[in-house]
């Protein structure tokens, strides 16, 4: 039933992630105008909106890369915009995070990518390392391109070892953002599969942007809808029956885009930059 | 920027050729050190040092065994000059230190005529016997002088 | 009244520019002392700044001082002083020529690297993958280019210096038939290791620290856009190869004489 969802005082225990009347300014852009919502534990949750709507700024806000200009965003229970910087680990050892493209280490192998932050946060021995991420790749459908570098991957293979490397500490959230995007078809069941077999089986709070409506709603447990700088959350079907003429419409362009090939040109491309730097 | 044997190999020769290079400026190019523990530091005073500085080389027989560390003003009034010497030269308490021009529009330095007593100088010692740098304006001045003298006879 | 709005505005941010560098180098000197101590990557640092800059400052070593002798040996030859050849081009090559021009060329070949490469990991996110796994991005990327910039700079530079000794030896020597003897002996005897060869050791190190901040300074804080990289890159050439010759100035005028 559209509307705005009302935070009613929530319990803080109820949301594992919580957003409370953010307003946030990039530019002279306001992107965010007082956005209220919550992440349910153990769910899987896809954020939706147009481009622009703020999808990629809501996983930064979460993970403590942009501070709100005012409101307040919780994770775990504790106030993520008030932290400074030192002290943001402590929320951050708790999450995994998903960037688009991957965002791996050019000048490193998968193997030590994947490996990195086992090497820098933990005291394992270099055999349990090898073992821990041998296994997170194999998981993710990676066993053999330990020894490659990141511009050997294609994108669908350098999304899923970045994957690997989002959850090889055991998190209890990962963020993914837009991991779908600019994969074939194939790939996006794929990566889908993943994420929601990998969330069921850590019991991990999953929030995922999205633009791919199908996967989007055949995954999610709850649909978080970005539209005019607010939230509106619900369940798919919720969503689906919503009679709130911007849900319609953009569900409306959305799945047009996805079934007619002469709109594909519309989908923003979020392409990894090819290489990165010098190595 | 993958570890590896090579790279890590290359690294070494490379900073083994940069300490090299230092080296070599350092001490083969940058010359001996003739002041520290064992050094031989002696002090000669002059009646007028004329262009001499310091780091100005000494010589004996027209070889470098040492160099001037300092000029300075003793109670007379007189330029006393520090001598920073090679620490393995024997040099005899009678010896002699003059101040030299290299040609006759160079830059001035310090030659040693070793004396003929047995007893040599130790560091702090003195050398009695100075000649002063000869200028030549004093000489130009000396000879219209010597010349008006002449005219007026 | 617009052109002095400008000026003043620029001026500004000029001030503002330095403060945010000095709070950069701040996090950098910081990082520094802290654990782990990242030897592996110092090490590859080291061979990406002073390994892959050999070619370009030994072949520009010994091209400068050829024509540095070349030029003082017809100079001086005009007071009957050719014999001084040696000690000009030693000592204006390990007081000035040496550091300063291996700074420069530094600058050019590694410096923009270190800037490209760090404002590409802005770009594609690599910075922001780096905060998120609580990794400091400044202590894992930064910092291990800084030291290895330093450290590779003084060995440059003498390694410029000695190919410029060499360079102008094969010119003097064997083209215009001065005695070799007399080359290197005027150059070791006018050459001394306090004055001269601390300056140009200390020069080169302070001309390491200075492209090293300025290099990883404007990769860090570039726009996460293609235009942003190509700013930071030559945005860095040409404010460090200012600071390098204003700096020089300074120490010169510092070291007296």
């Amino acid at each position: 039933m559209g509307g705005q969802l009302a935070l009613d005082r929530p319990l803080a225990g109820d949301f594992h992630i919580a957003f409370d009347g953010v307003r946030l300014s990039l530019g002279r852009r306001e992107v965010f105008r007082g956005l209220s919502c919550g992440f349910l534990r153990r769910q899987i949750t896809v954020v939706l909106g147009g481009s622009g709507a703020g999808k990629s700024t809501m996983l930064r806000l979460i993970g403590g890369l942009e501070r709100p200009d005012a409101g307040s965003v919780r994770v775990a229970g504790e106030e993520v915009n008030l932290l400074p910087e030192r002290q943001l680990f402590r929320v951050r050892e708790r999450i995994g995070m998903l960037f688009q493209g991957g965002a791996l280490l050019d000048s490193m192998t998968v193997f030590d990518n994947v490996a990195l932050p086992l090497r820098e946060h933990t005291r394992l021995s270099e055999a349990e390392i090898a073992e821990r991420v041998g296994r997170n790749l194999a998981a993710v459908g990676l066993p053999d391109v330990a020894d490659l570098f990141p511009r050997h991957l294609s994108g669908g293979m350098s999304r899923r070892a970045a994957l690997a490397r989002s959850v090889v500490m055991n998190p209890e959230i990962v963020l993914c953002d837009e991991p779908f995007s600019g994969l074939d078809p194939l790939n996006v069941r794929r990566i889908e599969a993943l994420l929601v077999d990998l969330s069921r089986r850590a019991g991990l709070t999953l929030v995922v942007t999205s633009h791919h409506l199908a996967s989007s709603l055949r995954m999610a447990d709850r649909i978080v809808f970005l539209v005019d700088g607010r939230a509106v959350s619900g369940s798919p079907e919720e969503l689906l029956q919503s009679p709130d003429r911007r849900i319609v419409d953009f569900l409306a362009a959305e799945s047009q885009a996805e079934f007619d090939p002469s709109r594909l040109g519309d989908e923003p491309s979020s392409r990894p930059a090819a290489g990165g730097g010098a190595s | 920027m993958q570890p590896s044997p090579a790279r890590d190999l290359t690294v070494g020769l490379f900073v083994l050729a940069g300490l090299a290079a230092l080296a070599y400026l350092s001490i083969q190019v940058g010359g001996m050190e003739y002041t520290g523990p064992g050094g031989l530091q002696i002090y000669a005073t002059f009646e007028e040092v004329g262009g001499l500085r310091p780091r100005a080389p000494i010589a004996i027989a027209g070889v470098k065994v040492g160099q001037v560390s300092a000029i300075r003003l003793d109670g007379d009034l007189r330029a006393r000059v520090t001598l920073d010497l090679d620490p393995s030269l024997q040099l005899p308490v009678d010896s002699s230190a003059r101040i030299v021009t290299s040609g006759l529009l160079g830059d001035q330095f310090i030659t040693l005529e070793p004396g003929a007593e047995e007893d040599m100088l130790v560091s702090g010692g003195e050398i009695d016997f100075t000649e002063s740098a000869i200028s030549l304006e004093s000489l130009i001045g000396k000879f219209v002088n010597d010349a008006g003298l002449e005219e007026e006879k | 009244m617009n052109a002095i709005e400008t000026l003043g505005f620029r001026t500004l941010m000029l001030v503002v520019h330095l403060g945010r560098l000095g709070v950069f180098v701040g996090r950098v000197a910081r990082a520094s002392v802290l654990p782990p101590t990242r030897l592996r990557r110092f090490v590859g640092e080291v061979f990406d700044v002073g390994v892959l800059s050999l070619p370009i400052v030994c072949l520009s070593g010994a091209t400068v001082g050829a024509v540095l002798g070349f030029q003082s040996y017809v100079a001086l030859s005009r007071f009957g002083a050719a014999g001084s050849v040696g000690s000009v081009v030693g000592i204006s090559l390990i007081r000035e020529f040496g550091p300063v021009l291996t700074a420069l060329l530094v600058t050019g070949r590694a410096g923009s690297a270190i800037a490209a490469e760090i404002a590409s990991m802005v770009q594609t996110g690599q910075i922001d993958g780096l905060r998120m796994m609580s990794i400091d991005p400044v202590h894992f990327v930064v910092m291990p280019k800084a030291w290895g910039m330093l450290f590779a700079m003084p060995l440059l530079s003498a390694l410029f210096i000695v190919f410029a000794i060499a360079g102008g030896y094969a010119v003097v020597v064997h083209l215009l038939g001065l005695d070799p003897g007399t080359y290197l002996t005027s150059l070791e005897d006018s050459v001394n290791l306090h004055e001269d060869v601390s300056q140009s050791v200390t020069k080169a190190l302070v001309f390491g620290v200075v492209v090293a901040c300025i290099a990883t300074y404007r990769g860090y804080t570039s726009e996460p856009t293609s235009a942003g990289v190509s700013a930071a890159t030559t945005g860095t050439v040409v404010v460090a190869s200012v600071a390098v010759l204003l700096l020089d100035y300074v120490l010169t005028s510092f070291w007296g004489i």
